[in-house]
């Protein structure tokens, strides 16, 4: 089938297997690495993105449901080499060991912060709730969400 | 300079990558021609193999080849077991099955084609014809005459015995006086759970006869050896490189079958061959942790001393040896008397094969236990005798002090448990909470506040009491630019060694911090190598390093003296110069580099050039202890346990980098408070694999977890130059005894003296449901 997805603000045209879900299209068709999968059964949350604004897990959604929308991963959230205030938060609060998770974690605290710009610890748990991390504990990425929504706008 | 970067809090080098999604993790590589492999598994826990057919799954679009057990036979070797031990049987475990299958998970057949999906549809087409044989997956039964027999050929079920033996048992054995408690407690099977699966890449090059292996380990080298073994290749033909690896905690720390594989593949293909394991392969056919059952006896005076504990441990090995199999129940023997004075000591230690995957490594491996053993039973003898928990470990506690030596044959580096003892006291408040305790408990409210002082050995260690060798390599090399290349052979998987290594090496040369980069990983590029396991990497890796970087600093020195005139022993590194100590003549860093390297004017004797392997032997393990208390809160009518406070003091020696310290403390108790109350791998009797996907294995999630209150103490060890312990693992292994002891402190009030983990509402709310508690205020 063919296929039209708008990726970090960049058209991609492909022809795909209907069954092809987005998250190997991320990684094998557009190249675009930096989406983990941790399970392909939408349980570690390590494959989120945003598709139209929403975090949803790319190993739950087919290309061709993605077909016309926009997508953003975490290759796209940095700005002329600007990090992202996550991206940042995450690196000097120390929210990643192995960084596996990360990507993923950071997209869903996209949302949450979208939504909620200014989160409760709770709420931050509560708000990455979808994402498994095994090496921190959490506590260092719950400070790296408060870290950014301290410094976003700025 | 020095002293300025070690200990100060500084961000990762590691990260900017990371979070940008730029790392390479194994499955982010694509190769030109590249093929992916898909195995084709066991559903059943035992049976004979009676017939493949692979015939439908060749005619496959996009299949390339299909490999069962009797294509290997002969052609790639045996899954490798590193530990010796007298009396230990060791069965042969072949890469793909052969005959049999003894667990369910076990690969049966190899498929390999153009495409992943490709390689998974043609997968589902392999016929296997199994006849059904009984499993056992139960240690007891499969210790009794008659169980079925995970591999006929050893007569029975045992793997090997193995007994420590300490101190006067007949006199106390005679004594009346002492108290003798005695508890089963079982500790359960977990998954390691990286959030990367495993994964690797063969590519073997037929012209140059050369291959190379991505692989998501925590054992480059070694990894190399033993697949050099495995396909019969000469060794220096094949390079193994450990990329961005995605956790692994022990899961990593292996020589797996599939990697064998992926090898043999391509080889025979002659194009690069593709493999990375889903989760649910991952939660059956990667190894798992713990699983064994202690029964304790604990031998205690009146006083709360305890004079002596006894363990009979029972290991559950699964089918076969992986890396370190067997070996793991021996570190639980060498540490059941925990942190305490105990002056005699009985574990007799059993290794069972049952139809379960293999266990090995996790976290901890064997320590988590023995602190689980050692923990349980103070607060067991503290309930006995009345007496608080706190009491009990103090009056048991060495003096602090050097080198002490417990009839384990364990020799503590540096000891002070009643300074972490007392600073937990401190940080949570405790004698507040034991009043909180009261008060609520006349309200009906269930409150239990749970200790644990632990000891652990780490930075693993001497060769002498390793398996496969425990010296690291450090190289330090200045390059003609004065830009400072590390190598170092503890391969990391997020522990952030990019960071703390440069911290050293900057640090002793006197540099900036950005000058100096970290490698690892690649065999090719460093030149030896152990990994990063059992909490050795700064330890033992740092310490190479310091090694190195001292070998740098006095050719360095050399150099600049004969340039300065004045004794090499005078020169001093800081702020990118090397100068006489009182700063009156100095020479910039670079300049002594280029001098190295151009070699115009050297002294006589000393060889051009900057570049120093040092390879670290350590005389001893370290030994870090900490202190924790875990408060938690139980629902009197659902039994659910929730954690409402987590005070941990630990002490690691010195410390290089305490954001990267908590970081490992916080993982390390989210794994171990996980331990107690969630996490837990089940087969049935029939070695059927129950909870073999996320939906059943109840990993953590960020709102089950308190914000953790952590301190540390620092106690250097004199082991290494360093003065560090390491921190890996510390976490994990306090943790797990503070939450069960927390949570039967609350359900004492119930008479309750021991519940098995993990402690699920259903197994609490059995004992609420038996009666009112008493002494609760009438409502
Ligand atoms: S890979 Fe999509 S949720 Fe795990
Ligand atoms: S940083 Fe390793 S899984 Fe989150």
């Amino acid at each position: 089938m063919k296929i039209g997805i708008k990726i970090n603000g960049k058209w991609h045209e492909n022809d795909v297997e209907p069954r092809l879900l987005l998250v190997h299209y991320l990684r094998d068709v557009a190249s675009l690495t930096g989406t983990h999968i941790g399970c392909e059964s939408s349980l570690c949350g390590a494959c989120t993105v945003l598709l139209n604004g929403d975090a949803v897990k790319s190993c739950t959604v087919l290309a061709v449901q993605a077909d016309g929308a926009e997508v953003t991963t975490i290759e796209g959230l940095a700005r002329d080499g600007n990090l992202h205030p996550l991206q940042q938060g995450f690196w000097e609060e120390h929210g990643l060991q192995c960084g596996f998770c990360t990507p993923g974690m950071i997209m869903s605290a996209c949302q949450l912060l979208a939504r909620n710009p200014h989160p409760s610890r709770g709420e931050i748990r509560e708000g990455i709730e979808g994402n498994l991390c095994r090496c921190t504990g959490y506590q260092h990425i719950v400070k790296a969400v408060e870290w950014a929504a301290e410094h976003s706008g700025k | 300079m020095a002293a300025k970067l070690l200990g100060e809090r500084i961000k990762r080098k590691e990260d900017p990558r990371l979070i940008q999604g730029r790392a390479h993790y194994v499955d982010d590589i694509k190769l030109v021609g590249m093929l992916h492999l898909a195995f084709v598994r066991s559903p059943y826990g035992h049976a004979r193999l009676t017939a493949i057919n692979t015939g439908a799954a060749r005619n496959a679009p996009g299949v390339v080849a299909v490999f069962t057990g009797e294509d290997l036979k002969g052609r790639l070797g045996f899954v490798p077991c590193a530990v010796e031990m007298d009396g230990l049987k060791i069965p042969e475990h072949p890469c793909l099955a052969i005959g049999e299958v003894r667990y369910v998970g076990e690969p049966v057949a190899a498929v390999v084609a153009t495409g992943r999906y490709l390689a998974a549809d043609a997968a589902a087409l392999v016929e296997v014809d199994y006849d059904m044989l009984p499993a056992v997956t139960s240690m007891e039964q499969a210790l009794e005459k008659g169980s079925p027999l995970v591999h006929e050929s050893l007569g029975d079920n045992l793997a090997f015995v193995a007994k420590i033996e300490g101190g006067d048992w007949k006199s106390v054995e005679a004594d009346p006086s002492l108290k003798v408690i005695r508890q089963r407690m079982i500790n359960q099977r977990l998954g390691p759970m990286a959030i990367e699966t495993r994964g690797v890449i063969a590519s073997y090059s037929p012209g140059e006869d050369t291959l190379t292996v991505w692989s998501s380990t925590q054992i480059p080298h070694l990894l190399k050896t033993h697949l050099a073994i495995l396909n019969k290749m000469d060794e220096s033909r094949c390079r193994v490189i450990a990329p961005e690896v995605g956790g692994a905690f022990g899961s990593k720390l292996n020589v797996y079958g599939e990697e064998g594989v992926a090898c043999f593949a391509s080889r025979q293909l002659g194009k690069p061959v593709k493999w990375i394991e889903g989760r649910r392969e991952n939660l059956a056919g990667t190894i798992h942790g713990r699983d064994q059952i202690d029964d304790v006896e604990i031998y205690a005076k009146p006083d709360g001393t305890v004079v002596g504990l006894k363990c009979f441990i029972l290991a559950d090995l699964g089918a076969y040896h992986q890396f370190l199999t067997p070996g793991i129940p021996t570190l639980t023997a060498m540490m059941v008397l925990g942190c305490y004075n105990i002056k005699n000591v009985f574990v007799e230690t059993k290794g069972v094969f049952t139809n379960k995957m293999a266990t090995d490594a996790y976290r901890g491996a064997g320590r988590p236990e023995a602190t689980y053993i050692i923990e349980r039973a103070m607060d067991l003898v503290a309930r006995e005798l009345g007496m608080d928990p706190v009491d009990v470990r103090m009056k048991n506690f060495p003096a602090p002090g050097k080198d002490i030596v417990l009839p384990t044959g364990v020799n503590y580096d540096t000891a002070n448990y009643q300074k972490t003892l007392k600073k937990v006291l401190k940080l949570s408040g405790y004698s507040k909470l034991r009043k909180e305790q009261v008060r609520l408990r006349k309200k009906g409210k269930l409150l239990g506040i749970g200790l644990s002082t632990y000891v652990e050995i780490c930075a693993m260690g001497p060769s002498s009491r390793m398996p496969a060798g425990g010296w690291e390599s450090g190289t330090v090399r200045v390059e003609p630019t004065g830009k400072v290349t590390v190598l170092t052979g503890a391969s990391p998987h997020g522990q952030g060694e990019e960071t703390s290594f440069a911290q050293i090496v900057a640090g002793e040369l006197g540099i900036p911090y950005d000058d100096v980069t970290v490698f690892h990983g690649d065999t090719a590029q460093v030149p030896m190598g152990i990994g990063t396991f059992g909490s050795r990497a700064t330890a033992v890796g740092g310490s190479a390093i310091y090694y190195a970087a001292q070998r740098i600093k006095k050719k360095m020195a050399r150099i600049a003296a004969h340039k300065l005139e004045i004794k090499p022993g005078e020169v001093v590194f800081a702020d990118g110069k090397l100068q006489s100590k009182d700063g009156s003549k100095s020479v910039a860093f670079t300049e002594i580099v280029t001098e190295a390297y151009y070699a115009r004017q050297l002294p006589p004797g000393v060889e051009p050039g900057l570049s120093e392997l040092y390879v670290f032997e350590p005389p001893n393990f370290t030994y870090p202890f900490g202190a924790h208390v875990a408060v938690t809160e139980i629902d009197a009518q659902t039994g659910e346990v929730s954690l409402r406070n987590y005070f941990a003091v630990d002490d690691c020696g010195r410390i290089l980098n305490p954001m990267l310290v908590d970081g490992q403390v916080h993982g390390g108790l989210a794994q171990g408070i996980g331990q107690a109350l969630w996490e837990e791998l089940i087969y049935d009797e029939n070695g059927q694999l129950l909870t073999g996907t996320l939906m059943d294995y109840a990993m953590p999630r960020a709102r089950q977890f308190p914000w953790f209150e952590t301190a540390n103490t620092e106690t250097r060890t004199p082991v290494n130059p360093l003065g560090v312990k390491g921190v890996g693992e510390a976490g994990t292994i306090g943790s797990t005894p503070a939450l069960v002891n927390s949570v039967v402190d609350a359900m004492s009030a119930f008479g309750v003296r021991h519940i098995d983990m993990p402690l699920k509402p259903e197994k609490i709310w059995v004992h609420l449901k038996q009666g009112a508690m008493p002494g609760r205020d009438a409502a």
